[in-house]
Order: C-alpha cells, then sequence, then structure tokens
C-alpha cells in the first residue's frame, strides 16, 4: 500500500492528526478515515459480527459492510460509523469494534473453530430446542450478547446540537451524478425551485452555482420516501469538522417535492467465493477510486476476479496508478474486445472461465487459488496459486432502489444487469442514470462460486456473516419464501441492508428452488435508506430547547422559591419553599395554612373557552350531563362532559357571562381535547347551531383565593363591586377592579373552603397576585402550591385527571346525580349500557393509613396480605397525600363495589416497591362533608 | 402526505388530526336504543380503498374538513369543509396556493 502523490478529493499539502485503537496516525484534508488508514498501510478494521473474522475495507462509501468503527467525541461514542464515510479531521478518535482484548489478536475468533455450529437459526436450535423451558438462556445470555454484535454506544448524553429544516420545491433530485446534475441544469433553466442532493462531501457544480431557484445540498442522504411526494434526508452539517465550532451536527430535512428525479446511480457488489472476505479483497471500482479519489495504491500487486466489463477500467486505472495487475480471472468465456483492450493497457493476463476458489494470507492476502469454473459457477480441475497482495472483485452493479420502491411497488428483475431495477414509476417520478439501467454492464449470472472443494466459508452477508452454507441450510429447513429466509437467517438485516449480498442471496436462493431470480422476488425494501441519527430526528423537540408554557406570575413562582414541576408543556409550582423545609413539610403548613387562614394559588394553566351565540345555551345543555341553559346570568355552575361512548371526559365549570355568553373551564390536561370535542360537534354533527368557540387560556391569568379570611382579604382591595354573601354568593360572579386592573371574581372552591378565583388579563395577572398577597399578609396568606391543592381536593374527594382515566364513569366517581334525566346530551345512553352500570364497578372510596406510613400511587388494595393476592385487586390508588386536618396519610382509590366497603380494614400491596401495609377504607368526603365551609 | 386545506392551502400533514370517520350516520340526540348507539359507536367498516373521514386543521384555521383519502396509498382525492360559513355559504371560499 503507499500514497500517491495526489488525489481528486485530497489536499495533501494539510497534514492532519488522527488515531485508531490509541495509536497516532497522519492523513490529509479530504481523505475519509478508511482511505487514511489504508495509505497508512492498516489493512484489519474490525472483527465480523458472530465469527469473529478479521476484516478489512471491502468498498469505498456507503456500500461498505466490513470497516465499522467508532468514533469518541468528548466522551460521546457513536458507534457502527462505516470508516469509508467518516470523513478526517485534526484529532479524530477512532476505535475498532468486536474485538477483545485487541483487534489484532482476539478471543471472539475462536467461534470459528465451532464451523457450523454457528449457522442459520444457532440461537432457536439451541435455546428453543434441547434446552427448551430450562433456564439455560439466562445464563447464556450475556455473554452471547456481548459476543455477538457490533460497537457499543455510551451512556454519556450527547450534547451536540441537532437542526431541523422543512423545504418546499419543484424538483427535488436525489443523487448529483451526471444524470442527476443534467436533471438540475435542465429544470433550473426552466424556473423551477430544484433541490438537489447528494451524499458525497462535494460534486460538480458547474451552472447551478448562485442560482436563486437551486439548493445545493452536500453530504445529504434522502432517506426516506412518504405520502404525498414527502422526502426526508439527513444533512451532516460538521462531522467532517473538529467538534464545538458551533454548527449543528446533523440537520435534518423534510423536503417536500411536486416532482422527483432518482439518480441515486448503482453500487458494485462482490463475487461470492471460500475466503472472500479476507483483508485485501476489495470492490474492483473501489479500488481505482481509492487510487484516483485518495491517491492511494491498495497493493502493489492485484489480481482482479469479476464476471463482467466494468473491473477491465478499474485494472488499466489501477496500471495507470502504478500498481502491477498481476491477472484478470473472468468467469466468463465471451469477453468485449474493449474489455480486452483495456487489459492490454493495465498489462493484465486474461484467464478466461476461471474463478477463484481461495484466498490465502495471515493478516491479508499475499495469495489466492483460481479454478476452471462453467457456466453454473461449478469449478472443477487443476488449481492454480497466483501471488498477489490484493484482490479486486466485481459481481456488477446493484442499482440503489430503496427510495423508488420504499412505498410498496415491486422491482422489476432484469437478466441482463442480475439486478433489480425500479418498477414503473408514478407520473411525476423519474429514475435517470444508472439506477434506471443507463451505463450499467451486462453481466454473467454466476454470483457465486460453488467450489469443488471449498477450503474456507464463502461469505454472502459480511456484516452479519452469512454464507452460502447457511442459504443451503435454510431452504433444506423450510425457510423458502424471501422473508423467511432473511429473517432466519438475517441476509440482510444488518446496517448495511444488504447492498452488497442482497442479490447474491436471491441467487442462491432461486438456484435453490429451481426458480428465476424474478419469480423468487425480493425483499421489501423500506426506510430509512441508511443508518440516520436519532439526534436529529429529535431537534429541537427535546432537552432545552423544548417549548414552554409559562403562567403570567411564573417569574414570581421562582422568586419566592417555589418548586416547580412539568405538567405537560405547563411548569407549575409544587410548593414554596422555606428554608429547610422538605416538600411535604411546605404542602402540609400551606394546606393547614388555606384551612385555618387563606391561601392563593396560580390556576391560570386551567383551559378557558369562550362559548358565545344565540344558541350557545342550547348547545352547553347538548354537552354537558347537567342543564346550563337554566343557569342565571352572573352564575357558574359545576358540569360534566361525557364521550361518546359514554365514559366520563372532563370535568370543569360553566360560567355565564350573558345570555349568549358562556365562559368554560376545563382541566389543566383536557384543555386542548376539550375544544376539539366542541369544534367537532359545531363543525361536523351541528353546524346548525349558531354558536363560536374560541380559546382564551393564554389570555386570563388566573388565581384561586381561598380560606376563612378569603373574602376579608379580597374588600381590602376589590372596588367598583361588592364581596359580600349577598353580591357573591357561591357560584356568584361579579366584575370589579384589583389596583385599578378590571377582574373577574367567581366564588368557586375546590378546596372546600370559602374560596374565589379571580380572572385577570394576563398582562396584568402578577400585578393583581402581588396585591393580594401583599393585602392578605396581616391575615396570614400564603402561596400554595399544586401539592397543598392536591391534597385539599383529595380531603374533600374531588377529582382531576388521575380518577378521569378514560375507564371511570360519572357515577362510578360519585357524580351520577349530574346526569339530567330531562335532557338528552352526548354519552346520555351510552352512560347506561350494560357493562357500564353492572355490579362490581370501581367506585371512588377514601383510604387511611392505619400504620402511620404513606400511602403509594397505583398500590392495589387486596383481602388478605399475601403479595400473590395482587392477582385478585380490588382496586388501586389514584391519589397520596398526608392530611392535616386528620393527622394521617390518606388517599383515594377506585375499589370495586367501594361504597360498599366503607368501614372495611383492608391490605394495600405495593408489591413493585415491596410493601404491604393495613389501610381503611373511608368516605371520599373526609373534610366538611356537608359543605357548609364554603357558604356564607 | 399533505392536505390542501380550503382556507389555508397545501399544509403538511402534522398540522392536522385525524378526527373520525365521516361515513357514519350519528343517531339523532333524541334516539334512546342503545343498540343504535352501540353501532355508531363501536362498528367500523375499515374500508380498504377510499375512505371518506374527518380532519381537523388544529394548527391552522381549526376548521374541520371531510377529506376522501385512499387507504391503501394515502392519496388525497378531495378536500373541503364539514361546513359551510354561514355568511359566506353562497361565496367559494378564497383559493391560496402552498405557500412559495
Amino acid at each position: 500500500m503507499k500514497r500517491l502523490s495526489s488525489g481528486i478529493r485530497i489536499d495533501t499539502s494539510i497534514v492532519l492528526q488522527f488515531t485508531f485503537d490509541g495509536k497516532p496516525y497522519q492523513g490529509h484534508v479530504g481523505d475519509t478515515l478508511a482511505s487514511a488508514l489504508l495509505a497508512n498501510g492498516v489493512k484489519i478494521f474490525g472483527r465480523s459480527f458472530k465469527l469473529h473474522r478479521p476484516r478489512g475495507v471491502l468498498g469505498v462509501g456507503l456500500e461498505e459492510p466490513n470497516a465499522l468503527v467508532t468514533i469518541i467525541e468528548s466522551g460521546v461514542r457513536e458507534p457502527n460509523l462505516q470508516a469509508t464515510m467518516v470523513e478526517l479531521y485534526e484529532g479524530l478518535v477512532a476505535v475498532s469494534q468486536n474485538r477483545w482484548p485487541s483487534l489484532e489478536w482476539d478471543l471472539g475468533s475462536i467461534n470459528q473453530l465451532g464451523g457450523k455450529v454457528f449457522g442459520a437459526g444457532f440461537y432457536y436450535k439451541t435455546f428453543f430446542g434441547p434446552f427448551r423451558n430450562t433456564r439455560i438462556w439466562h445464563f447464556f445470555e450475556w455473554f452471547i450478547r456481548k459476543a455477538a454484535g457490533l460497537g457499543s454506544a455510551s451512556h454519556v448524553a450527547d450534547t451536540a446540537q441537532y437542526d431541523r429544516m422543512n423545504a418546499f420545491c419543484d424538483v427535488l433530485i436525489v443523487g448529483a451524478s451526471s444524470a442527476g446534475l443534467d436533471a438540475a441544469r435542465t429544470n433550473s433553466k426552466e424556473g423551477k425551485r430544484v433541490i438537489i442532493a447528494d451524499l458525497n462531501p462535494s460534486y460538480n457544480t458547474d451552472g447551478l452555482t448562485d442560482l436563486a431557484n437551486v439548493q445545493l445540498l452536500s453530504r445529504t442522504m434522502v432517506w426516506g420516501a412518504y405520502d404525498g411526494d414527502t422526502f426526508t434526508a439527513v444533512e451532516r452539517v460538521s462531522d467532517h469538522r473538529t467538534p464545538n465550532t458551533g454548527e449543528p451536527r446533523h440537520r435534518q430535512w423534510v423536503i417536500r417535492a411536486n416532482e422527483v428525479v432518482l439518480a441515486t446511480g448503482a453500487s458494485e457488489r462482490p463475487i461470492v467465493f471460500p475466503g472472500n472476505d479476507r483483508p485485501g479483497v476489495m470492490l474492483a471500482s473501489a479500488m481505482s477510486q481509492y487510487a484516483l479519489d485518495f491517491g492511494v495504491l491498495v497493493g502493489e500487486k492485484i489480481a482482479i476476479f469479476t464476471n463482467n466489463d466494468s473491473a477491465y477500467g478499474a485494472a488499466r486505472d489501477l496500471a495507470n496508478a502504478g500498481a502491477d495487475i498481476a491477472c484478470i480471472i473472468d468467469v466468463r468465456g465471451q469477453i468485449s474486445d474493449e474489455a480486452l483492450m483495456l487489459a492490454g493497457e493495465a498489462g493484465a493476463e486474461v484467464i478466461k472461465q476461471f474463478a477463484v476458489v481461495n484466498t490465502v494470507g495471515a493478516k491479508g492476502v499475499t495469495g489466492i487459488t483460481i479454478q476452471a469454473v462453467n457456466e453454473a459457477g461449478q469449478t472443477t480441475g487443476p488449481t492454480r496459486d497466483i501471488n498477489c497482495d490484493a484482490l479486486g472483485t466485481s459481481g456488477g452493479h446493484t442499482p440503489l432502489i430503496s427510495l423508488a420502491v420504499q412505498k410498496g411497488a415491486r422491482p422489476v428483475f432484469s437478466n441482463d444487469f442480475q439486478a433489480f431495477l425500479p418498477p414503473e414509476m408514478p407520473k411525476n417520478w423519474l429514475a435517470v442514470g444508472k439506477l434506471a439501467g443507463d451505463g450499467l454492464e451486462h453481466v454473467s449470472p454466476v454470483l457465486i462460486i460453488n467450489a469443488e472443494k471449498p477450503a474456507d466459508k464463502a461469505f454472502i452477508d459480511f456484516q452479519h456473516d452469512v454464507t452460502d452454507q447457511d442459504i443451503d441450510l435454510a431452504h433444506l429447513e423450510g425457510f423458502t419464501a424471501v422473508e423467511h429466509l432473511k429473517r432466519y437467517t438475517t441476509l440482510g438485516m444488518a446496517t448495511d441492508q444488504g447492498r452488497t449480498s442482497h442479490v447474491a442471496g436471491m441467487s442462491r436462493m432461486a438456484t435453490l428452488l429451481g426458480k428465476s431470480i424474478a419469480e423468487t422476488g425480493t425483499s421489501r425494501l423500506r426506510a430509512p435508506f441508511a443508518g440516520v441519527s436519532l439526534g436529529s430526528i429529535a431537534a429541537e423537540r427535546f432537552g432545552h430547547v423544548m417549548p414552554n408554557r409559562l403562567t403570567p406570575m411564573h417569574d414570581w413562582h421562582n422568586e419566592n422559591h417555589a418548586e416547580t414541576y412539568a405538567a405537560g408543556l405547563w411548569h407549575r409550582p409544587m410548593a414554596y419553599m422555606h428554608s429547610g423545609e422538605t416538600i411535604e413539610q411546605a404542602y402540609v403548613r400551606e394546606a393547614k395554612t388555606v384551612r385555618s387562614k387563606a391561601g392563593l394559588a396560580d390556576v391560570s394553566t386551567l383551559g378557558k373557552i369562550l362559548v358565545q351565540g344565540p344558541d350557545a345555551a342550547e348547545f352547553l345543555d347538548r354537552v354537558y350531563t347537567n342543564m346550563m341553559s337554566t343557569l342565571p346570568v352572573m352564575k357558574a355552575r359545576y358540569g360534566l362532559m361525557l364521550r361518546e361512548d359514554g365514559i366520563l371526559f372532563d370535568d370543569g365549570t360553566a360560567w355565564r357571562l350573558g345570555e349568549t355568553e358562556f365562559l368554560v373551564t376545563t382541566t389543566t390536561a383536557n384543555a386542548g381535547k376539550v375544544l376539539e370535542h366542541l369544534e367537532y360537534f359545531l363543525d361536523c354533527v351541528w353546524p346548525d347551531l349558531k354558536v363560536v368557540t374560541t380559546s382564551v387560556t393564554d389570555q386570563w391569568g388566573s388565581m384561586a383565593i381561598s380560606g376563612p379570611q378569603a373574602r376579608n382579604i379580597l374588600k381590602k382591595v376589590v372596588t367598583g363591586t361588592s364581596v359580600e354573601n349577598d353580591t357573591l354568593p357561591h357560584m356568584g360572579i361579579v366584575h370589579g377592579q384589583i389596583d385599578g386592573v378590571s377582574v373577574m371574581i367567581a366564588r368557586l372552591s375546590f378546596s372546600g373552603e370559602r374560596a374565589y378565583e379571580v380572572y385577570a388579563p394576563s398582562g396584568f395577572a402578577r400585578r393583581v397576585w402581588e396585591t393580594l398577597i401583599e393585602a392578605g399578609e396581616p391575615e396570614g396568606l400564603v402561596p400554595y402550591g399544586l401539592e397543598a391543592l392536591g391534597t385539599l381536593r383529595v380531603e374533600k374527594g374531588h377529582v382531576t385527571g388521575a380518577e378521569l382515566d378514560g375507564r371511570a364513569t360519572a357515577a362510578d366517581l360519585g357524580l351520577g346525580g349530574m346526569l339530567s334525566k330531562k335532557k338528552p346530551f352526548i354519552g346520555s345512553v351510552m352512560a347506561f349500557r350494560e357493562g357500564l352500570v353492572r355490579e362490581g364497578r370501581l367506585q371512588l372510596v377514601g383510604l387511611k393509613s392505619l400504620d402511620g406510613r404513606a400511602l403509594n400511587c397505583g398500590a392495589h388494595i387486596i383481602e388478605n396480605a399475601s403479595i400473590s393476592e395482587v392477582a385478585t385487586s380490588l382496586g388501586h390508588v389514584t391519589a397520596a397525600c398526608y392530611s392535616p386536618e386528620l393527622g394521617a396519610y390518606v388517599g383515594l382509590a377506585l375499589v370495586s363495589n367501594g361504597k360498599k366497603r366503607i368501614g372495611q380494614k383492608l391490605i394495600l400491596s405495593d408489591p413493585l416497591r415491596g410493601m404491604t401495609m393495613p389501610i381503611e377504607i373511608i368516605s371520599p368526603h373526609m373534610v366538611d362533608a356537608e359543605g357548609s365551609r364554603m357558604h356564607g | 402526505m399533505r392536505i390542501n386545506c380550503p382556507h389555508c392551502g397545501l399544509r403538511d400533514v402534522v398540522e392536522f388530526t385525524y378526527a373520525c370517520d365521516a361515513n357514519r350516520q350519528r343517531p339523532n340526540l333524541d334516539v334512546t336504543d342503545v343498540s343504535e348507539w352501540n353501532a355508531f359507536v363501536f362498528d367500523r367498516i375499515n374500508t380498504r380503498g377510499e375512505h371518506k373521514e374527518f380532519w381537523q386543521h388544529n394548527h391552522g384555521c381549526r376548521a374541520h374538513l371531510i377529506v376522501v383519502r385512499n387507504t391503501v396509498s394515502h392519496e388525497i382525492l378531495s378536500v373541503e369543509l364539514a361546513k359551510q360559513p354561514l355568511a359566506l355559504a353562497t361565496k367559494t371560499p378564497r383559493k391560496r396556493t402552498a405557500a412559495k
């Protein structure tokens, strides 16, 4: 191996330092990791998947099955990258994979001695055969998972940035081959918006630069074709540069195209023969590309083995670059004059109707053995040994049809090219160039050599170690359908998706079936075309750049030591911490203060929908289970909505602000769903109703002031209205001002105390909040968070999302009385169907811990203390907290026939956390059951 | 997949939410026969081929649309508003092309 003075893609004036398995090497700008290592004389790049055989580089680009490496950047390991696709940069750190203790000397290679043991279906046969129902698999699994496989990922968080881009174009051109570039020029001249995407770092952009209607994408792989001519592509923006340039690492493109030109080309595949995986055996075209593009001559004395004419050009190129061509071995008897002329230029002996039957060499090819071959690929007769230090093979080219067939159309097999070509395309799609068969060479059908006495294994799928014998075995065992064979042998299921092995595998199978390849068919190709980083798919929808929804009082919460947590996209205060307090101490203090004095909570996250129009009252009668049309103006009412199937959907309040105007509130979690629900019925079911709905969640900042002192505090700050009981009774609404800000105050109680919800325009909500905090100080008012809010509602047996679980009915939660008998509503018939009214349904109850320990949400209620009794669970805990009012840990639960069990002493079982404890079933209305505190 | 919203023009499917099958005939609200409601809520034809369905343009005009979609090829065959705007019922909706 040697470095030539120049190559098209490299700049020899700049030297880059990098390491491979800790050893320092040098390369040039433009090198790939593969070309740089080859130039440094490295032959072994990794060990194979199953048999741990030493493997070198086979190809030059995306077709590479063997040379997989792990790149390490700032502690993050990215495994299974093709060395042929990794562009070199200063300081690159690469390590080889699947070897232990070292690449040169690998213990796992004893797997090779197992011979046929590790054939197709080894794991199934061993662990589901003689050892079925034993625990032997559990014993061996760890070793097997460690031994078989590719690289391993790190547990370090990926700190790289990823980006996402949407693009539209008239014509998307995939592949900057000459056919693709021609299409780009033609379409851009017609004024069409063109996007051209190519995998390579650069391509010939003559006549395409600086055009407003042309976008040139390089290092960009179009990997998926989706409905509506939508394509996904990943651009490797900065992988080729030393990290921390501030650029995103990858950019994920979603491209919507009106027309598509596929110019994805074709990739060369090898011939299958014994010993074909020895380092030094490469694709002939890859050898010539290393010489021309990267200035790397992979051998001094190179033999070529082919079944078509294309390798003759490669031989000539290699000879021109300074290699000695040992010979060209061709399985065919008839060879074109052009090919023979090229052989002459290369100074190579042409050996017709011969095939390679073995390779030798400890760390790489040092020689090959050849034998005469017939038209079926069977060898006979005397053998001949040839000395060489590299072997280039060509089994023809496989068009890269993935994008053309991802949507389901079956490709068409061509006997001339021994390859699958794209099927008939949709009218706005075009396949050009080698993908369409233009410029492909005719190929002999001999893709697999059946050596008379095979001296070594012949690999069809290098990456998954699938040999010709594995396919024979699968056939013998009855796996005769293409998709079965693929899954049983794992042929083509590795990261390279069988790019080099697919046709040879199908050809072997067709021979065994006695059918043609066209009749045998092919397995389905699916997205992605090649590996895509998950980071680029998540992009900005993850981590610190994820969107947030913040209430108008958010900053105040942070300034006042609120511990917050995420509720959907919202961030809500959990509790306001005094120094030295635990969360539990904080919420118990807050809840106590609300019951004894007053508290203020931010409830801006509740969904708020304005329902307006002459038919608004009629509409709400239909969607709520209870009557809303009888609600007087400036009064609010608690309401339930059901789904079409009769299950409880959401609870909230409706405020009648005028004869034809209602403000509807929803739970935080269901705000979006309730709006959709209302819109659906207005658009699709009752379009005759004159009603419009508007989301006003973000327009109002809302806060709940609760507790015995709540009214006294409001009295101090509210102007323009009285807040006394006669003006503002329970469920009443008034308009007024606080500190000059117009507010709406509704007297609603979630805590069971005398409580008011104050609605202020978002922009002024913090000011109103601060005014209330200040005014409430002498009365002992404290801000309270979601934990205290939850405690107060648990004590009252009020339901939230945890109980509205999509299975519970209104009756299950003790709200059956809210289902009006006077009018029909959504779900009114289905709510009473057989399954929803039967005996034994889970009903809402309260729970009390009897041994002073806290209850766990999700734990099950059982009758007997044995853990196995969980199988006969009576129900589960939906909410748990410490109740300052009861002085005990309490909870809410859904329990079978719960109402009848009140007073029973049962067991709470939590096998996940290994806990059982005695509990008592109590009424869910634990505090002020008659509701006297919120009135008057 | 892209849907040509009569209000907003050709938009990507991520802006829309599938609502439900538009072939079903919802019983009138005053129907009390539970078997009729059962059939409406649970029975599906599961059409292979052209299928009429409701979609909502959540991240756009929020209108519900009646979309005819081929369930095999995902080709969108027609899109119309589920509810004609009352005041504009006699006018044709404004047509727009995809954003350039």
